[in-house]
């Protein structure tokens, strides 16, 4: 295995890889619990979505389709009338370009599934479920199937979560009465503390944070947002080998 | 609290439905890109760095120009969002705690 995605150092393939209903079920007992966390995150985005102007099945929609929670809230997060279309969607690509390094991941084990088994796996993946597949995977159970069914666990309480959620949100009609026009803020407050890995992130996320509100001021528009996360991107990768 | 039964909607904008579509099919190819990608490219260690500071470069770009126009209880709210999230590590306990936060500062302030 000549790629560098950070784990060749395990020996991943000493036992060929199954894709099983069995290693599917697995995988789905496995993540209940965590789906179960999921969920709260998947209401919190159906009334997000609700006052932002979607509707319930729109963002039941959005949810099945693109089943990635930090890309959503995003989108939710800069969702407007008319809809900026190439920032919704060019936010949520760069967002989850991190995927490309978990989908790099396990290369190891899915080179030997189908082409169909493999593709459609990554469609449910998500931070979660890739967590405990590589868990899976690493501890010597080369079960293939566990990415699929894990991921469907996760799927199904995003989706059920976000029509709770969409449902809730639409009978409140003043969102401000209830505090809830802050929630986006807190939402994403608490987004970024779960993502802060120690005193490396600071540099990055302070030059993000200084070019956003830079560009916020001299641009109009949304498209700061992309600038400040790329400027962030673009420091760690100039001193990177520190 | 009034109820706005109506509110409650099914519908389906044929143009929303399209850039949702769009947001799928993005989403999708980082997904699969990795696997079809990798084995043909190689991702230096230090574009990876890159790639994972890139979500929480883009929240905290969110959030920047939005809390430096914002009013003294916005920013309060945020920092005991911030401290609660911190120790707890519950979502639920921190954004019930900064709702019941902004409620109050908004009255005092």
């Amino acid at each position: 295995m000549g790629q560098s995605t950070g784990h060749q150092d395990d020996d991943p393939t000493s036992e060929s890889t199954t894709f099983s209903f069995a290693g599917a079920r697995k995988g789905f007992v496995a993540c209940v619990p965590v789906a179960f966390g999921v969920a709260g995150y998947g209401v919190l985005f159906g009334v997000l979505a609700e006052q932002a102007g979607l509707s319930v099945a729109e963002s039941a929609l959005m949810s099945a389709t693109v089943v990635a929670g930090a890309a959503q809230v995003i989108a939710i997060g800069v969702w407007d009338q008319p809809i900026p279309v190439a920032l919704v969607v060019g936010t949520a690509f760069v967002v989850n370009l991190r995927y490309l390094l978990m989908g790099a991941s396990l290369r190891p084990w899915f080179e030997e599934l189908s082409p169909l088994q493999a593709y459609s796996s990554v469609f449910v993946m998500a931070d979660e479920n890739w967590a405990l597949t590589m868990q899976e995977f690493r501890s010597g159970n080369p079960t293939g199937a566990f990415l699929l069914g894990s991921g469907i666990a996760i799927w199904a309480f995003w989706v059920l979560a976000t029509v709770l959620g969409a449902v809730a949100g639409g009978v409140i009609d003043d969102p401000a009465t209830y505090g809830l026009d802050f929630m986006l803020t807190a939402v994403f407050i608490t987004i970024a503390v779960g993502l802060w890995e120690g005193r490396s992130d600071l540099l990055p996320w302070l030059v993000a944070g200084g070019v956003a509100a830079g560009s916020a001021q001299l641009l109009g528009g949304q498209w700061y947002i992309l600038f400040g996360g790329l400027a962030g991107a673009g420091v760690e990768m100039i001193r990177y080998d520190d | 609290m009034t109820i706005e039964w109506s509110a409650l909607t099914i519908e389906l904008n044929p143009f929303v439905v399209a850039v949702i579509a769009a947001m799928g099919v993005a989403t999708y190819v980082t997904k699969a890109g990795g696997l079809w990608l990798l084995g043909r490219v190689d991702l230096s260690p230090r574009v990876a760095s890159g790639l994972e500071i890139l979500p929480g470069a883009i929240i905290v770009s969110i959030l920047a120009p939005e809390l430096i126009g914002a009013p003294l209880a916005t920013w309060l709210a945020a920092g005991v969002v911030l401290v609660v999230a911190w120790r707890t590590e519950s979502i639920t306990l921190s954004l019930a705690v900064g709702v019941v936060a902004i409620l109050a500062l908004r009255t005092v302030l």
